[in-house]
This record gives C-alpha cells, sequence and structure tokens, in this order.
C-alpha cells in the first residue's frame, strides 16, 4: 500500500467539533485527481503506536495541488479525532495513503439522492463535484443538530441552491427519510452516510419501499468498539496474540508483526478479511462488509472492528 | 529512444516479422515446463531497460503498422468500438493515461503540453495533432477513448466497478484472441469469463475479482496470457472467423515455422482516478515458430508446454487442430535434458 508524506497547510475550525485540514504533499509533486466519496487513511504517530483513520475527501476531485480532509471530535475518541484536533497543527507531517473509493456515484443512476447527518457531509462535498460535472440530477438532504454544527452549510447553499435541504433538530426540523424516498423517479440511487441509527432508517425505508438492493448505498467508517482482552493463535505463524481492552485485533497482528493488508480500518472493505479456522466462543461482528451468513458461520472475521470471546480461536495467518 | 517502425501487414500477404531486437524482448511466458491456468498476478513494474515492461505502456517497432491495422478493423466494423454513456469520465482518465505515459516514456514520438485544460497533443509517427479542452467531448473529432485507443498498440477495455462487480463497459477491440466485445460489453466479471474452463470450479475467477476490486490508484498490475494463432493476425476475431479459421486446416511440418505463431499477451490493470473504473490493457505479441526457436532454450520449452497441455485448454484456445504438428516440429528442439527455471533466452 503505498503511502505519501503531506503537510498541513492550513487549518479551519469549521463548527464547535469539526476541524477543517488542507493537505499539501511534502515532495511538492501532485496528487492524483480522485473521484467523488473517496477516502484517505491517516496515520499518526500517538506516543509510539501507529493509530490509521479514514477520512473522506472533500475537496474538489480535480485539485491536485490539495487535498482537504474534516475530522469532528469523537466524544469517546480512541485517540485519532482528539490527536488531530489537539495535537496537529499547521506545518504538521502526516502520512496518507492514496485515494480509495467505497462509496462512488453510480454512474448509470437517472437521479442521484444525497443524505447526510452531521460528519457525514463530507464524502458528499466531493461527489457533488462529479454530480455538477456530469451534469447529473440529485438532491441534498442534511441533518445536524443545530445551527452551529451545521459544518459547510452556507458553502452548500450557495453551490447546490434549491437542491439542498437542510434539517437542524434544534428548530424541531425533521428529515423525513420514506418521505424523501417515496417521491423519487424510477432509476433513482440513494447514497446515506451519517449516523448508525440514520443509515439503518434509510436501508429500511428503502427496503419497504420496494427500491432495489443495488440502488441504495451507504458508508460508515466504524470506530473500531473497545472490548475484552482476548488471544488468538495464528496458524501460518505459529504463534498466540494477545489482543488487550485498548487495541484492535488488527493493532495487536501488526505489533505481533504479522499484519495482514488492510485498507479502510473502519470495516467497510474487506481488505483485511481473515479466515477463522477454530473457535470456541463468539466473535463480536462489527463490521458493515460481511454478509449475514458469513457473519453467523464463524468463518471470517475482519480484525480492523472485530473482537472475540474465546479461549481459543485459531485464525489463518 | 531510438524506434524505427516498420512497414509491414497482419491480413493477405501477412508481411509482419520481428527484427532480431524484437525477437530478443519478445515476453516469453513459460517459466517452467508446465503450464496451468492461473491468475498469475503481479505488480505492474518497471522492467529492465529495453524490455517490454520498460515502460507502463511499450512502444516497439510494429506501433505503426499496428495502428494502421487497427484502422482497417474499425473502418470494416466499427462496432470494434463502444462505449456505454456512463463511461465519459472513465474515457478522459484513460486518454490522460495513455497521453502522460507516452508523452514521457516516449519524448522524441509524443508530445503533450497543458495550458490549463487546453492540452495540445502531437502523435508524430502517425503525424496527428490535435488542441483540445481536457473534459470537453465536443472538443475533439471523436470520443476521447476512441481517438487514444486508436493511437496506441494493444486491446483496451474499461471496467465500471458497481455492485460488487465489474462490469465491461467500454472497450476499442480490434487484436483479439476470439472474443467480441460487441457480445461482452455490459457483461459482469462472472459473466465473460463463464467459458474459461476449470477456472470456475477452482474459484480462481472470485480470488480475482476480489484481487480487481481493491486495485489500487497508482499501483497497476499486470499477468501474461498466451494462445497461437496462425499467420501474424491482429483480427482473429469470432466476426471475423471465415478469414482466418479455415487456416487450421493447412498446418503441415514445412510450413508450420513460418505460419504457427505464439501470441503472448501482456494484460494490464491500471485503476482510474476520476471514474474509479479499472483500465484493462491486451497487448499482443506475436511470434512465429522459426523465430522463437532462433533462441533453442524457448522451443524447448514451449514444446514441453504444448506436449502436456490439458485437452480441455486446447479446446478453449482452439488449438486442436494443428496441435500434433506444432508439438512434432517442436520436438526437434527437444533433446530431454533439463531446463532451468526461467524465462530468458540464451
Amino acid at each position: 500500500m503505498s503511502t505519501v508524506n503531506v503537510r498541513v497547510a492550513a487549518i479551519e475550525q469549521v463548527t464547535p467539533l469539526v476541524k477543517h485540514f488542507t493537505l499539501v504533499r511534502e515532495d511538492g509533486q501532485a496528487f492524483p485527481p480522485f473521484s467523488g466519496g473517496s477516502h484517505v487513511v491517516v496515520a499518526m504517530d500517538i506516543g509510539g503506536r501507529i493509530h490509521r483513520n479514514a477520512y473522506s475527501l472533500m475537496g474538489a476531485p480535480d485539485d491536485t495541488q490539495a487535498y482537504h480532509i474534516s475530522v469532528r471530535r469523537q466524544e469517546r475518541s480512541r485517540g485519532g479525532s482528539a490527536y488531530m484536533h489537539d495535537n496537529v497543527a499547521e506545518g504538521s507531517v502526516l502520512q496518507i495513503t492514496m485515494p480509495v473509493n467505497l462509496f462512488q456515484l453510480i454512474r448509470m443512476g437517472r437521479k442521484h439522492v444525497l443524505i447526510a447527518g452531521g460528519i457525514g457531509i463530507t464524502p458528499f462535498m466531493s461527489q457533488l463535484h462529479d454530480l455538477k460535472r456530469n451534469g447529473f440530477e440529485y438532491e441534498l438532504h442534511y441533518a445536524f443538530r443545530s445551527p452551529e454544527h451545521g459544518a459547510f452549510s452556507a458553502q452548500l447553499k450557495s453551490e447546490c441552491g434549491e437542491r439542498a435541504h437542510f434539517y437542524i433538530d434544534s428548530l424541531g426540523q425533521q428529515l423525513d427519510i420514506p418521505a424523501v424516498l417515496s417521491r423519487q423517479p424510477l432509476g433513482t440511487h440513494v447514497y446515506v452516510c451519517g449516523p448508525a441509527p440514520m443509515v439503518n432508517a434509510v436501508l429500511e425505508a428503502a427496503r419497504e419501499l420496494g427500491w432495489p438492493e443495488n440502488h441504495v448505498h451507504s458508508e460508515q467508517f466504524t470506530a473500531p468498539p473497545m472490548g475484552d482482552a482476548f488471544k488468538v493463535q495464528l496458524a501460518k505463524s505459529n504463534m498466540e496474540v494477545e489482543v488487550t481492552a485498548d487495541m484492535t485485533l488488527l493493532e495487536a497482528l501488526e505489533t505481533a508483526g504479522v499484519g495482514p493488508d488492510s485498507l479502510c480500518r473502519g470495516g467497510a472493505c474487506g481488505r483485511c478479511e481473515l479466515d477463522v479456522l477454530e473457535l470456541d466462543g463468539e466473535i463480536f461482528h462489527h463490521d458493515h462488509y460481511l454478509s449475514d451468513a458469513e457473519k453467523s458461520s464463524g468463518k471470517k472475521i475482519l480484525p480492523c472492528v472485530s473482537r472475540a470471546r474465546c479461549t481459543h480461536m485459531l485464525l489463518d495467518i | 529512444m531510438g524506434l524505427a517502425f516498420k512497414e509491414e501487414t497482419f491480413r493477405d500477404d501477412y508481411t509482419y516479422r520481428n527484427s532480431l531486437d524484437a525477437i530478443r524482448r519478445f515476453p516469453f511466458p513459460f517459466p517452467e515446463d508446465k503450464y496451468m491456468y492461473s491468475v498469475n498476478i503481479e505488480p505492474h513494474v518497471k522492467g529492465k531497460p529495453g524490455s517490454v515492461l520498460e515502460f507502463p505502456l511499450d512502444i516497439d517497432e510494429h506501433y505503426v503498422s499496428e495502428c494502421r491495422d487497427k484502422a482497417i478493423t474499425l473502418a470494416r466494423d466499427p462496432g470494434r468500438y463502444a462505449s456505454l454513456p456512463h463511461m465519459m469520465d472513465a474515457q478522459w482518465d484513460v486518454l490522460e493515461l495513455i497521453m502522460e505515459s507516452l508523452s514521457r516514456d516516449y519524448p522524441e514520438q509524443f508530445k503533450l503540453t497543458k495550458d490549463g485544460n487546453r492540452w495540445t497533443w502531437q502523435n508524430l509517427p502517425l503525424g496527428i495533432e490535435n488542441t483540445f479542452t481536457f473534459g470537453d467531448r465536443s472538443s475533439l473529432p471523436m470520443e476521447p477513448f476512441e481517438y487514444v485507443g486508436r493511437q496506441i498498440q494493444g486491446d483496451w477495455v474499461i471496467l465500471d466497478q458497481r455492485e460488487g462487480t465489474l462490469f465491461a463497459d467500454a472497450g476499442i477491440v480490434t487484436s483479439q484472441a476470439d472474443w467480441s466485445l460487441a457480445f461482452d460489453v455490459g457483461m459482469s466479471w462472472h459473466q465473460w469469463h463463464a467459458p474459461v474452463p476449470r477456472a470456475t470450479e477452482i474459484g480462481v475467477m472470485d480470488r480475482a475479482l476480489k484481487f480487481m476490486m481493491n486495485l489500487q490508484l497508482g499501483e497497476p498490475v499486470r499477468r501474461l496470457n498466451w494462445t497461437m494463432t496462425l499467420n501474424p493476425r491482429l483480427d482473429t476475431s469470432p466476426e471475423n472467423y471465415p478469414l482466418w479459421g479455415p487456416d487450421r486446416n493447412h498446418i503441415t511440418l514445412d510450413n508450420a515455422g513460418d505460419r504457427v505463431h505464439l501470441r503472448v499477451e501482456l494484460q494490464t490493470l491500471f485503476r482510474l482516478p476520476r471514474s474509479n473504473g479499472i483500465v484493462f490493457s491486451i497487448r499482443c505479441y506475436l511470434i512465429s515458430l522459426n523465430e522463437l526457436a532462433t533462441y533453442p532454450r524457448w522451443a524447448k520449452r514451449f514444446h514441453r508446454i504444448l506436449k502436456d497441455l490439458h485437452p480441455d485448454l486446447l479446446e478453449y484456445k482452439g488449438l486442436t487442430k494443428f496441435h500434433a504438428t506444432a508439438v512434432e516440429w517442436l520436438s526437434r528442439y527437444d533433446d530431454g535434458a533439463p531446463l532451468d527455471i526461467g524465462t530468458h533466452p540464451e
């Protein structure tokens, strides 16, 4: 996985909880253009431990001079978002991956409905450029907590005009998801990014209205939930690794020097998937990648976000 | 780098030949005595100077004549170029990839100058020059993918990634080993690979798809594939089967060295930046058995590969009718002594 060193060229406090970072390449070269909805994984050295978080790129995809990300300070952060807010300053150097897209526009769609909750607006900031460049029909529905938490709402209003609809919770404005979906023409695709209840509400409403599954798209990067410590055994490496309570299984494997390839580290891309050869307990799947059948089989695990309660779990690595 | 382009034909009188240099750099694909269909994908990193892997896109002495042959095929059958309407971002991605690669790696032959979105492209070997606005379809004489696809060797297919698979939604295909763009366009990964024998059962296609869906920007990959062609013909399409299929009935020990060709495809895959599509390039290299045998090591290896090839693969690759003759022709070079591993010539 190729990475590139970037320097933080500017930081803007967008809302009380959100900071916008402008990144330029340290070697002075241009970034590649990217597709709307792409993310990069930012590596941070926090007290000697490498921490990696995925953030959506939100600038114009053809701006090759700078990449833009926004970070919301998470209340119960394991360190990633707090580090970005408290320790990263203009001039700081970070390491990022090349863009990866797990949330791209389906260009065959006749119309595109974007539904964002809070910081979930970020992937749509770049998708909007793609929509406009291609002349696609779209609507944006953006829900946030209160006026001061509506990151980029003024910019969106001026760029999207009547296509942008805002729902401000503190003013009693509610986004009626079934109503939005039920008035769309055939051939529409819907995209949702936001907190889990919102994503689930969109998936459920689309299902009940009979939308084809392949017209419904969501992106959630799960912050890896912490849990009890457990131990795993590794078949190929012939060793045992302890996963402490404040560490993911993937991080534990990496610390032991046997980490599998990984990309998004948020349970979305499937790159780090491992085969479970033996298990005497229970896996807690937190990813959005494995099918329900795969999860219940107990034969696969995404070590970036999932954990286990067991005395013996043999992994094929 | 000096490149002398040859005047030659890939049809009718078949004057195509490889120079000594071209034979020397031929991408011989068999490191071992046994061949199994496999995915054998590796990173498409820079190879040795002078080799076909020196640059991401290889231009060789056949460039001008090959582009001319492509134009003939397209004129007779415009359906060899196809692009579904949602592929326009990907078309510009491919134009950029090809123009940037060629102008960077072959600066004496190709020049690209940019003034913001105003690009000027000069293709000196083909005598083409256009100034256009990147992203504006109307500023080029034809769609961007067709424009650039006519100026590069090999076949090109653009894959759209959606619904957990890849769809072949655009292509310019004029030198294919018996498959049809008109038939495959719009198909998904598993649909267009359905005819590959034994691959579906062993799960090769599922693994390859997963690998491709994870293809990273700036990290292209490649693999070699191969088949055999009678006469140095690029256009062995199903549409034109009557023009080349019957050649299989006329192979003898006397003419095999001249007519039977090993056809190697250098297949490369690049993730595209704006569209998140993947472009699949299939670059065809042809070498006659006579030319191959100028390096006896290659003839000896190829004899062992062909002799033991699984009957399903003989059938799939369309080799059954002349297989025995080719094996017998090659057997003269095989003394039975062990060959060390590797694809290099003597």
